[in-house]
């Protein structure tokens, strides 16, 4: 299977933020001696290379889907990186410290795709609810709204593993969901959000079409609760209207002719 | 490749394995790989995470896999869309879609299919979330500190 090798080299050595960097022992596949390598992680790829300089990497290893374990070998600070499937091969990290290897197991066990995804349907979800609880909570009542409690969810319990995805994901991610609702104002010419310029360098997301509040009545907005409940409400109600808006767009959007 | 060394190491049997999985997307699509002749063929086109896979249409294993990082993803003439890379802009995987719709589609999805977008978009709904409420959203999974979940996080 031909890979886009190229670009992933590029992708490795570029100075976009690494994830975590470091010199790790990296057992061989048939033989048991360990060799020092400079690796550098990116979301879900881990970039392995000769020396800390070396111009390419030596190899890389897609960590979708993986476990990371620590190893009760006799090795100190030795962990592992498994895959499922009965041939798949386990590779054995030792790490130089203690700090060193539990920082790359937090970082690679949470290193994947999917748990990004996740994180970010999550958070999407919260500031739908977030704005829906405020509309219904904010109709000429005095009292101020509650404060903002996280309920249980499937991040917070499958926090210490990877989770599991269902089988068949649906049509929109998280960031589609959020694209169709939020960003619905692009500017001409432009389509999608996040995607690139002229030059190819990444947007940032553009920001939805509401109506701008300035940072300080925005963080005093929490504060305001005692104070004022009634602007506070008043600018929740705002808002909350606008997404309404746009959700029913997103919605009648999304009910649009059948997908080939 | 041309670059004289060795071919980079990887683990092809995973990466088999994700591209037998349920895909975010797929459809068979005509596609011309960047050499020389650049000649459309039918292809099934696969979008799995951030790796978009092609097959023969009637093979189970795919013939190549495009990790979509740091691509461009340019919607060029009618029905047709192309990735590139960022460090090779002129070298273009073009798709030619059977429909002007079909094309839109896949360019909104392969923009948001990279890693390096998922985190922006995290980052985002993480500031937009405090500014609301004055709380980090990420504290109770005990995430906040990570590196990748960081506005202009660590450079090496």
């Amino acid at each position: 299977m031909k890979l886009n090798e190229r670009s992933l080299a590029f992708y490795a050595t570029c100075d976009s933020p690494a994830d975590n960097a470091g010199f790790l022992y990296k057992r061989g596949e048939r033989h048991t001696a360990y060799h020092r390598r400079w690796f550098v992680l990116k979301g879900n790829m881990l970039f392995y290379f000769e020396e800390r300089d070396s111009r390419e990497p030596v190899g890389v290893i897609v960590l979708e889907g993986c476990n990371v374990e620590l190893c009760d070998s006799a090795e100190n600070f030795t962990f592992a990186i498994r895959f499922g499937g009965s041939k798949s091969r386990t590779y054995v990290l030792a790490a130089e410290s203690q700090a060193a290897m539990e920082s790359w197991v937090k970082s690679l066990s949470r290193a994947s795709f999917d748990y990004m995804r996740l994180v970010v349907r999550e958070l999407e979800k919260q500031l739908q609810e977030m704005s829906r609880g405020l509309a219904g909570g904010c109709g000429g009542s005095q009292d101020a709204p509650g404060p903002w409690k996280p309920k249980p969810s499937a991040l917070e319990q499958s926090r210490d593993r990877l989770p599991a995805l269902p089988a068949i994901l649906p049509k929109e991610n998280g960031c589609a969901v959020w694209n169709n609702v939020l960003g619905t104002d692009r500017p001409p010419g432009t389509s999608g959000c996040g995607g690139q310029d002229e030059e190819g360098t990444p947007r940032p997301p553009p920001l939805p079409p509401r109506r701008r509040v300035s940072n300080g009545e925005a963080a005093s907005a929490g504060a305001a609760v005692a104070e004022s409940p009634s602007t506070f409400c008043r600018l929740h109600e705002q808002y909350s209207r606008e997404v309404a808006r746009l959700r029913q767009d997103w919605q009648q959007k999304r009910r649009g002719p059948p997908q080939p | 490749m041309g670059r004289g060394g060795p071919a980079m190491r990887y683990n092809e049997r995973e990466l088999l394995s994700l591209a037998r999985q349920p895909a975010e997307k797929a459809a068979e699509i005509r596609m011309s790989v960047p050499k020389k002749g650049n000649v459309l063929k039918k292809r099934l086109v696969k979008l799995v995470v951030n790796f978009l896979f092609y097959f023969r249409t009637d093979e189970a294993e795919p013939i190549g896999a495009l990790l979509l990082e740091h691509c461009k993803i340019t919607k060029e003439e009618e029905n047709v869309f192309s990735i590139s890379f960022i460090e090779e802009p002129e070298r273009k995987y073009c798709f030619e879609c059977a429909t002007e719709e079909q094309c839109q589609e896949w360019v909104e999805a392969l923009r948001r299919a990279s890693y390096e977008f998922l985190r922006r978009s995290l980052i985002f709904y993480r500031n937009e979330i405090q500014k609301m409420t004055g709380k980090d959203p990420l504290e109770q999974y005990g995430i906040s500190e990570e590196a990748r979940f960081q506005l202009g996080a660590h450079r090496q």
